[in-house]
């Protein structure tokens, strides 16, 4: 098992034949083994894309088409909101928004449609790496090879972080320690965005190939809080952590939309206290990721 | 994106907000006409700058004629502001605001900021304005009021209409309180704000309710749709290397240390200043040159951070996906061959085309001595501290 996707997911990448990232991503998620069943970009239905798959003007008739049940959306930040919103009302249950520059506030009216769906769309990001279970289902842009799938003998650990990059690194760290990831969900470094870190970590401690989770957070706002309270109430796993930006200085957005310390709020050295409190092992160095996993699962 | 006071008073009034008369000038000269224009008894010249903390250098200072207004404006327009905001450099005073003074019998504080664990738009009001609101919700959180508005309808009358009553206007002042929340709540949607206050809201003692000091900032995603508010931008105060940095599409921000670092992503750049300080080192800025960066793109970030005067050492640390680790590597050698290493460099690459990425490195160390090549990321942030002690 895993969360989210699996070898089953059937996904369209809205915004497919764009230079934004939609075509070059779409055939690295093919090339990794992804599903992909198709995708949009208005004024060039009937058409196929450079790897050959269908291209409708419309998600509505994607999915109609195609049975897909996941996207995964490039569409410039001007459009963005709305290719969820469209993807949300169309049917798809899995909404992955890799976009980066969405307006807020256009976010803050998608996130309003999206719950008249109630739990029967999830959305991820927007301004994210994207979902992937390793050698089943890839949607998003981080490099496949770096994962390693579930197996016999490896015990698997679910990632979920705020950070592209510093993902990267807890799979690469986890890979060599010699363990499996069930799942790594790259939930995004905007302000307002879909599902947060309590959301995926119910769904880890539910997940049975999941055996310890990392969760990597970064400076600004208080999910991390929220999510440790939620950790040392409900989640049994080891749950394995790491916070960026404790040198960031306070007042200035560090890249992402989201990463900015403001009156006080959202230092660095809040969360990690919340989090060591609640009982998550919470490395100092990024480096040490893999090794505070070995730690606290004895291998 | 940041506008000055000024612009903000500018843009509040046109949405229909009481502001005082106020004129903004640029030279000493024009600062004692203004005083006559304005035609108050009392007057306020105020430094239009970004940095905080003018009052207790200097630069807000009361006037009651135009010789006074003429001499507190020479001295702001001479001398650079100091405070804790700006550095022992300070910033040179472009702009100058004179306002009539108003007898203020009560402050408020009214403003509307983005929600994040709400995912919508908060007002936050207060009668306890005239100091920062983080104070206050510090200090006395009772005193604070919250509405969230509703993410599709914005704010809604009875919203506004109960929040003056809470703040403890009557009658028509309440009327008129509301109407400006109203108004403010409209203005924050219509301009894709991410902060707009009004600090403080003065009731006079005459009776009369205006805003006194507003402050607006704007998502920056959305400047696209606003080209009138992108006119506004000042970059007076923004770190030239800064600007350099935006126009090349790198994320650079300059801090005071001495070891520079070039990396790909937010968080891994954020880590990565967290790894050198973690090992004893002062990192010299944030960067993150994206995930899909070019070689061009590459060398233009060696140069912006070989610029600061202060470096002494560079982490360069890469985690290959979209970007290319050998590219990485080739842009470095070009760039040091192009600015010279004087200072220690150290490289920590993994991911996509590693291995082709340190043979290129190893094949260029002759032409390159103060190249190292590093392990893990723990291993380059001590290589780099060691280096540069």
């Amino acid at each position: 098992m895993s969360i989210l996707v699996n070898k089953n997911t059937r996904v369209i990448c809205q915004g497919i034949t764009g230079s934004g990232g939609g075509a070059f991503h779409t055939k690295g998620c093919l090339d990794y083994g992804t599903k992909m069943v198709g995708g949009t970009s208005p004024g060039k239905g009937g058409t196929k894309d450079t790897n050959g798959l269908p291209v409708f003007n419309t998600v509505d008739q994607a999915v109609r088409a195609t049975g897909a049940d996941a996207t995964m959306i490039f569409v410039p930040p001007p459009f963005a909101a709305d290719a969820i919103c469209e993807a949300a009302a169309a049917g798809i249950k899995l909404i992955v928004a890799i976009t980066e520059g969405i307006p807020v506030l256009d976010m803050v009216k998608a996130k309003k449609f999206l719950a008249d769906f109630g739990d029967s769309v999830r959305l991820v990001g927007p301004n994210c790496p994207g979902v992937i279970t390793p050698g089943e289902c890839k949607i998003g842009i981080m490099p496949g090879y770096i994962h390693t799938p579930a197996q016999k003998g490896k015990r698997s650990v679910g990632i979920v972080s705020r950070s592209g990059t510093l993902t990267y690194e807890a799979v690469w760290q986890t890979s060599e320690l010699g363990w499996s990831q069930s799942t790594c969900v790259g939930i995004g470094g905007d302000p307002v965005k879909g599902m947060d870190f309590i959301d995926v970590l119910a769904l880890f401690q539910a997940d049975p190939l999941t055996d310890a989770i990392v969760m990597i957070g970064e400076i600004g706002g208080a999910a991390e809080e929220a999510a440790a309270a939620y950790v040392k109430k409900n989640v049994t796993k080891p749950v394995i952590g790491f916070i960026a930006g404790r040198t960031a200085p306070p007042g200035k957005r560090m890249g992402h939309a989201g990463a900015i310390i403001s009156g006080g709020e959202g230092t660095a050295e809040s969360k990690i206290s919340v989090m060591r409190e609640a009982g998550i092992r919470v490395a100092d160095s990024p480096a040490d990721i893999g090794k505070s996993l070995r730690e606290s699962t004895g291998g | 994106m940041k506008i000055h006071e000024y612009q903000a008073r500018d843009l509040l009034a046109k949405a229909g907000i009481p502001v005082p008369a106020a004129r903004v000038v640029s030279t000493a000269d024009q600062a004692a006409t203004a005083f006559e224009e304005n035609g108050f008894p009392l007057q306020v010249v105020k430094a239009q700058v970004f940095a905080g903390g003018r009052g207790k250098a200097g630069f807000v200072k009361l006037v009651k004629s135009a010789a006074e207004a003429r001499a507190a404006a020479d001295f702001m327009l001479t001398n650079r502001m100091v405070s804790v905001q700006t550095g022992p450099e300070g910033i040179a005073v472009k702009k100058i605001l004179i306002a009539g003074a108003v007898d203020i019998a009560h402050e408020y504080y009214l403003g509307f900021v983005l929600d994040r664990d709400r995912s919508t738009v908060s007002m936050i009001a207060s009668a306890e304005g005239g100091v920062e609101i983080e104070t206050i919700a510090h200090q006395r959180p009772e005193a604070i009021i919250k509405e969230p508005l509703h993410p599709a309808l914005g704010m809604q009358s009875f919203q506004a209409r109960r929040t003056a009553l809470a703040l403890g206007f009557s009658g028509k002042q309440a009327n008129i309180v509301a109407d400006i929340l109203l108004k403010l709540a409209r203005f924050f949607i219509d301009y894709d704000c991410s902060i707009a206050e009004i600090n403080p809201l003065v009731l006079t003692k005459d009776g009369k309710i205006l805003a006194i000091d507003a402050k607006v900032n704007f998502d920056d995603n959305a400047l696209f749709r606003h080209p009138d508010v992108l006119a506004l931008k000042d970059d007076a105060e923004t770190d030239a290397l800064e600007i350099r940095a935006a126009a090349a599409n790198l994320n650079y921000i300059k801090l005071d240390g001495d070891i520079a670092c070039l990396v790909n992503g937010a968080g891994l750049a954020m880590a990565t200043m967290d790894v050198i300080e973690l090992h004893g080192g002062k990192p010299a800025n944030f960067l993150d040159v994206g995930g899909g960066v070019k070689a061009e793109g590459a060398i233009e970030a060696f140069r912006i951070i070989l610029s600061d005067q202060k470096v002494r050492g560079i982490l360069v640390n890469i985690f290959g996906g979209i970007a290319r680790c050998d590219l990485i590597a080739e842009a470095l050698i070009q760039a040091g061959r192009e600015v010279g290493f004087k200072v220690p460099v150290v490289v920590r690459l993994e991911g996509t085309n590693v291995e082709k990425a340190r043979e290129i490195l190893a094949a260029a160390q002759p032409e390159l001595p103060t190249l190292q090549v590093a392990g893990d990321l723990n291993d380059a942030a001590k290589k780099i501290v060691s280096a540069t002690r």
